[in-house]
């Protein structure tokens, strides 16, 4: 890295002179916000996510495509989404029975029988993209981060692998790679969603029980869906500022 | 007072150690600090690019109706018409951005079709389910449905 001599001592001048936040704050300043791709601008977006349990069957397609599309590992299983399948006896909301083999990969195999006054349904999940999310805030090198478009992203190249921010996530989206030892999420497909195409995951699913949206757009379908529907995040006392809203969320979702 | 002036040496000895401390620090500072980090926020810059540079496994819907129009005609008013392609096909970007590098697999209709479509109390109404003993006894669902237009007529 080149630094000639005036570079030098006007940086260690301002450093001196400013408190260390100060001169960080100038440094934003000077910068402005230089966009990240040309045909992209970050500004212009703010990215949410739209999941209706009333019309998810649990196939288990969003799951695989994610698999496939992001590599993660297959086995032992870890997921960027997965599905859950809830049981509420006598519609008991404290208590639910949730399952969800191998995280839905490979469908649900029929296991309540019908008829017996339960409630059943599957429920979705991914990473909230919350716009104040708590993984963020307890990264020591800043390798995780909430992206001025409003998706959570993890920087590969800074992540030390210490797993505090696997244990601040509330909504238990995080995991350490195996073979890396770094942590990996739901990027909410950022290489797809930033070149103009949906995410895997909304692809493949062949209900339309989940959708990207752009709150930043007003043309998009998500705005429809937020006016019409009666909609919930996961957790709201939490405060995360979650943007994975859900349709027909029940009281016995966790 | 000339207690203090006596050991002044003491005081600047403490001072420059302490700016020389200080001076290392911010060389460090600057030499392993990206210059693109704090531009955003408190992440590298970069790390968006390294995001976006991922390679796509799936080719989008867009990509498969470009060429494939006469299916897109086919599945035209059917139930089916809202699904994407790589719904059923799987993921085929490589197909797309070279359609002889890789042929896809015509999928196994009788395991594919009950993954959306086998009975489960936790399924929704909305899509027709059947039991696969009862419905079809021994034959293939593509003897009565089409996949690109399922309805019998």
């Amino acid at each position: 890295m080149g630094i000639d001599r005036r570079e030098f001592l006007a940086n260690t001048g301002k450093y001196i002179l400013l408190t260390s936040a100060a001169a960080l704050a100038w440094d934003f300043v000077k910068a402005g916000r230089p966009e990240a791709a040309p045909d992209y601008t970050l500004r212009n977006h703010w990215w949410a996510f739209a999941i209706d349990i009333e019309k998810c069957i649990g196939c288990g397609n969003c799951v695989r495509a994610c698999k496939t599309e992001n590599d993660v590992p297959l086995e032992p299983y870890y997921f960027r989404t997965w599905v859950e399948r809830y049981h509420v006896p006598n519609g008991n909301i404290e208590h639910p029975e949730v399952d969800s083999p191998n995280g839905g990969y490979d469908g649900f195999p029929p296991r309540y029988p019908p008829g017996d006054g339960s409630k059943n349904f599957f429920v979705p999940k991914l990473c909230n993209h919350c716009a104040h999310s708590p993984c963020t805030q307890v990264c020591p090198v800043g390798a995780t981060f909430d992206s001025p478009d409003g998706v959570v992203l993890v920087d590969k190249t800074y992540c030390l692998g210490c797993r505090y921010c696997v244990q601040a996530c509330p909504y238990g989206c995080r995991f350490i790679d195996p073979r890396t030892m770094i942590v990996d999420k739901c990027s909410l497909c950022y290489h797809r969603i930033t070149k103009g195409l949906t995410t895997a995951c909304c692809e493949t699913c062949p209900t339309g029980a989940r959708a990207l949206g752009d709150l930043k757009n007003p043309k998009d379908p998500i705005h429809e869906f937020l006016r019409t529907h009666k909609v919930q995040v996961l957790k709201p006392q939490m405060a995360t500022g979650a943007k994975a809203y859900y349709n027909g969320l029940d009281g016995s979702v966790r | 007072m000339r207690q203090f002036l006596k050991d002044r040496e003491h005081l600047v000895r403490m001072a420059v150690l302490f700016a020389a401390g200080l001076v290392l620090f911010l060389i460090v500072r600057i030499v392993l600090v990206p210059k693109d980090f704090y531009e955003l926020g408190h992440f590298r810059t970069g790390a968006l690019a390294d995001n976006m540079a991922r390679p796509m496994v799936f080719a989008g819907r867009e990509a498969c109706e470009s060429c494939h129009s006469d299916i897109v005609d086919e599945r035209k008013g059917s139930r089916h018409a809202a699904i994407a392609c790589e719904a059923c096909h799987g993921a085929l970007a490589k197909h797309a951005d070279d359609p002889a590098s890789l042929k896809p697999a015509r999928p196994d209709a009788r395991t594919l079709c009950l993954v959306c479509h086998r009975e489960d109390v936790a399924s929704p109404k909305t899509v027709k389910q059947v039991n696969p003993q009862t419905h079809m006894g021994g034959q293939d669902c593509i003897s009565c449905h089409k996949p690109h237009h399922p309805e019998m007529t």
